[in-house]
């Protein structure tokens, strides 16, 4: 698991533009991340691409606390950024989320 | 544990049987130079990357280090002496094994025309560094076999700049495999794209000579060409076990463990046929990326001692130039079908059984737009579900919502 220490919080998005067990698409400063929505109303950061071949996860499929490659089905657990499986074998870098006023803030180093 | 073929299946399996916990010696022994490589791309991001073609490694040697698999590269299986429980290798001494798993696959179909030598065919990241040398602007490339290599391949020669005339004995694309809605979709950008289709066209011979090729067809046309690439199927690798006396049945006849009549010695992906249990036990030899993968994992489990049955959903995918294709399950076994419109050119088929059971999904269009209904349609499939008609039509309904009920 690799989390940059948050020194900025920057908007994303707002908290109910994410369906509960979904994601979205953010792009910041030439750089792109998918923001989820658990089944248990949390809200995560990831790097927004597919480590395997690089498609965006935003399109995936998300059930219980994994993201889903829409290309490949490559799984990683958004959480953690942890890699489950063929054909992905190098984790996700995570980001750390909070909530303020309704609104998804994303912590960037 | 000895693993013979390090293609998807043979590679995955030998990682897998690490992961899930065997702990003594694995050995892959594969005929090919190079380390165990992706297959799908070559016929894609292989042809068109810049500046070189790129092997996309799925066992580096880190990994191998990693997981303690021993890989003898460019090593030949000659036989299989199932009493002594060893196989003979070309170069090298004997090697025993307690399990032994068949990962042989497929090789190119050949054609059968007088000429048909001067044809190539792509199977191995070495065909596709050949092939990829001819094609660019100025040739003329003549793609025999209307399947999913010879239309990637088209696509992959379009990127390029090369002419493509594309030839296929039956009379649609991809007759296979693939509805004819769907295929017509493809057909039709392939023809936007400038890719000369000839459907219902046999080839009667190929004249080669030092100016090129010459393809002489079945209508009496003559086509001038440059290159000539078959794609035309695979034939399962399958000499192996048919020389040990194993049972052969489109490919090494394995039940639903992936076990052969052998228990020792299993088998997986392409070179494999196995019962499949959503489909009433008919057989099926699967040449899809994703079986390999998955009879990998689950030959490893089966060679461990497991006795889960292989039941995974039939799955592959195919892009043509900005086009995704996915399907799910077995689009034949269905009666009807319903569309679903998702929207910017995508389209979604689910195909029922005759009693409603969802038995398969096609879908065609920009990946963002078909990738995630397709996977939940395969889980429904897995579910044996028979969704509400109306609901599948209706772009609006989520498919998760169906899958909770």
């Amino acid at each position: 698991m690799t989390t940059t220490t948050a020194t900025r919080w920057i908007e994303a998005c707002a908290a109910d533009a994410i369906d509960e067990e979904d994601v979205v698409r953010f792009d910041h400063d030439g750089h792109t991340y998918a923001i989820y929505r658990s089944p248990d109303d949390e809200y995560f950061a990831t790097d927004g691409l597919c480590t395997h071949e690089q498609i965006h996860l935003a399109d995936g499929l998300v059930m219980d606390h994994i993201i889903e490659c829409p290309k490949h089905n490559g799984r990683f657990d958004y959480r953690t950024g942890q890699a489950k499986g063929a054909p992905v074998c190098v984790n996700l870098k995570t980001y750390p989320v909070k909530l303020d006023g309704g609104k998804v803030l994303l912590g960037l180093a | 544990m000895v693993v013979i073929g390090a293609g998807e299946a043979g590679a995955r399996a030998a990682m897998a049987l690490r992961e899930q916990g065997f702990a003594g010696k694995i050995t892959l022994v594969g005929d090919e130079p190079h380390g165990p490589y992706e297959r799908p791309p070559l016929s894609k991001s292989a042809l068109t990357d810049a500046p070189e073609p790129r092997a996309t490694i799925i066992l580096t040697p880190e990994r191998q280090a990693e997981h303690g698999i021993t890989h003898r590269s460019h090593t030949r299986v000659l036989a299989i002496d199932r009493a002594a429980h060893q196989i003979e290798l070309a170069d090298n001494e004997p090697l025993a094994y307690d399990r032994l798993l068949l990962a042989t696959g497929a090789s190119a179909r050949r054609l059968s025309v007088e000429g048909a030598d001067n044809a190539l065919t792509l199977r191995t990241f070495d065909d596709a560094r050949a092939l990829r040398a001819r094609l660019r602007p100025g040739q003329h490339v003549a793609i025999i076999g209307g399947g999913f290599i010879g239309l990637e391949l088209a696509a992959a020669a379009r990127a390029r700049g090369a002419e493509v005339t594309l030839i296929e004995l039956a009379p649609r694309l991809l007759a296979r495999a693939v509805p004819a809605d769907i295929a017509a979709i493809l057909a039709a950008r392939h023809a936007t794209e400038g890719v000369r289709i000839l459907t219902g066209t046999g080839i009667v011979h190929i004249e080669t000579d030092a100016n090129g090729h010459a393809i002489r067809l079945s209508t009496g046309e003559r086509i001038a060409c440059d290159a000539i690439v078959a794609g035309i199927g695979a034939v399962p690798e399958t000499g192996l076990a048919a020389r040990a006396g194993l049972a052969i049945d489109n490919g090494v006849a394995v039940d639903a463990r992936l076990a052969t009549e052998d228990p020792d010695i299993f088998a997986a992906g392409d070179c494999c046929s196995f019962p499949h249990a959503l489909y009433g036990g008919r057989r099926l030899r699967l040449e899809a990326w994703r079986n390999a993968q998955d009879q990998g994992n689950a030959a490893a489990a089966g060679m461990l001692g497991s006795e889960e049955p292989y039941a995974a959903v039939p799955w592959f995918w195919s892009d043509q130039y900005d086009l995704t294709l996915q399907i799910a399950g077995l689009p034949d076994e269905g009666r009807e079908t319903i569309t679903r419109d998702l929207g910017d050119g995508a389209r979604l088929d689910f195909h029922l059984a005759g009693d409603g059971r969802l038995v398969a999904a096609s879908a065609v269009g920009p990946n963002g737009r078909i990738a995630r209904d397709v996977r939940l349609a395969e889980m429904l499939i897995a579910k044996r579900a028979t969704p509400d008609k109306a609901a599948l039509a209706d772009a609006t309904v989520k498919l998760k919502g169906l899958l909770a009920g």
